[in-house]
């Protein structure tokens, strides 16, 4: 019933554009408000795939963006973990959520990951400013709408009935 | 669409095992961060990761690249021509300071010999180029395309064309991140070029601002102080402008001044910079600088 697009090499793709969406050089004024692709992206996937896109996959992208980033190793495959496990939990119920309930689920979920950031940032005792933190949550919960219709076109229309 | 084992028996069962999953790798996680935070255990883990994410950071470097190539390699004649004037007359000057500093050398390192003390430690560079890569906007850091391959190590201190930049934190093969010294966790010991006074310059996170946090109020410091690398810890060679005091305001209530200093180097707007390897022979060094010549 689904061709190997769908199946994964799409969900493949759209990681690996995140990843590079979420080092991309942006211009001083909006970096801060740069939205946690990979985050996004994963919720998305193990809300519709939830089969294929497990812990796994949320533990070494994690590892990846730590390297990325610089930070310490296994902080944002902890952060990114949590998400998955609880989307995947709930995603049943998620799912059918209509669309701007979704996006408020979406926001509670990144901000529990940009907690998770935030906390071990103070455990390890690394400099934090913790205004700056909020922005990212904020946008990526309000671009959901758009990456939700995007992907889920790019998926094919039949995969939105249950 | 349908899912093993959606009936409810296996469907608890399930998530007992999800649950399980997950408590397992997270468990892993906060090992890895564990060990990650007590000194270098991981570093082996991290240099091949670094290697395995090279390309994603080649690949969001690469249409900067191709940008800048294209720009230098379209520019119009008249332009090139501008360029190459101003570019000798800049090296003529250089050159013509550079006469003068020969001199001064060789009187220095005869001075020396007459008080017998040690020559002067001379320095090895190579310029390396910046990843346009971002890395956590919090935290004042970048990428270089020079990794351990290249002789990199970690602790190194890196240098543009008007001073002190920031030094090494982490090396794999073919890159590695740089601590600006405008970082909130990273500070340079220099000395006030008028009359030696050593402190420390602290990063306050943004590149346009140092902090001088252990001046007195009667410590002899003024606005457009020149404040070079004092050489003390051995990561920055001794010398090198660092940044230049923009602000001093004693309190009389406290006991140590507020002062603040602009980095002299172009922390935002680099695009290479040159790593910097200490001699210790200064015969060593003069045969390394024939060589890189």
């Amino acid at each position: 019933m689904e061709s190997s697009w769908s199946e994964a090499l799409l969900p493949l793709g759209t990681l690996i554009i995140a990843l590079l969406l979420s080092i991309l050089p942006l211009p001083e004024v909006i970096v801060s408000f740069r939205p946690d692709w990979v985050a996004i992206v994963l919720i998305y996937w193990s809300l519709f795939k939830p089969g294929r896109f497990g812990f796994l996959t949320a533990f070494w992208l994690g590892l990846v963006l730590d390297t990325l980033y610089g930070s310490l190793l296994g902080q944002h495959a902890l952060a990114l973990l949590t998400v998955t496990y609880i989307t995947r939990h709930f995603h049943l119920r998620i799912r059918v959520f209509p669309i701007w309930q979704m996006s408020v689920t979406v926001l509670a979920l990144l901000v529990l990951y940009e907690f998770l950031l935030f906390w071990v940032d103070g455990v390890a005792a690394r400099t934090v400013p913790a205004i700056d933190r909020w922005a990212p949550v904020a946008i990526g919960a309000l671009l959901w709408p758009l990456i939700f219709a995007s992907m889920s076109r790019l998926l094919g229309t039949k995969e939105r009935e249950i | 669409m349908s899912f093993p084992g959606e009936s409810s028996d296996s469907l608890e069962h399930g998530k007992v095992y999800l649950g399980l999953r997950f408590l397992g790798l997270a468990i892993v996680c906060l090992t890895l961060m564990f060990a990650d935070h007590q000194k270098d255990h991981l570093s082996l883990v991290r240099q091949a990761l670094g290697v395995v994410i090279y390309p994603v950071r080649a690949l969001v470097d690469l249409p900067f690249k191709t940008w800048n190539w294209a720009s230098s390699n379209l520019e119009t004649r008249s332009a090139m021509l501008a360029e190459n004037q101003r570019l000798n007359s800049a090296l003529l000057n250089a050159s013509v300071r550079l006469q003068q500093l020969a001199t001064l050398e060789a009187e220095n390192i005869r001075l020396r010999a007459i008080l017998d003390s040690s020559a002067r430690v001379r320095e090895r560079v190579l310029i390396a180029e910046i990843l346009s890569v971002d890395l956590n906007p919090y935290r004042q850091r970048f990428i270089i395309n020079r990794g351990t391959n290249s002789g990199v190590y970690v602790g190194q201190a890196l240098l543009d064309a008007d001073g002190v930049v920031g030094q090494i934190v982490r090396a794999d093969p073919f890159s590695a991140e740089v601590v600006l010294i405008s970082d909130a966790d990273h500070s340079v010991p220099v000395s006030v070029i008028r009359n030696g006074l050593r402190t420390f310059a602290v990063g306050t996170g943004d590149s346009k601002r140092l902090r001088l946090p252990y001046l007195t109020n009667s410590a002899d410091i003024q606005v457009d102080d020149l404040l070079v690398s004092s050489g003390l810890g051995g990561v920055f060679p001794s010398g090198y402008p660092v940044a230049r005091v923009l602000q001093v305001v004693r309190r009389p209530g406290q006991f140590f001044a507020e002062v603040f200093a602009e980095p002299v180097s172009e922390l935002d707007h680099d695009r290479e910079v040159m790593l910097v390897w200490a001699t210790e022979d200064s015969q060593e060094a003069t045969n390394l600088a024939a060589e890189v010549q």
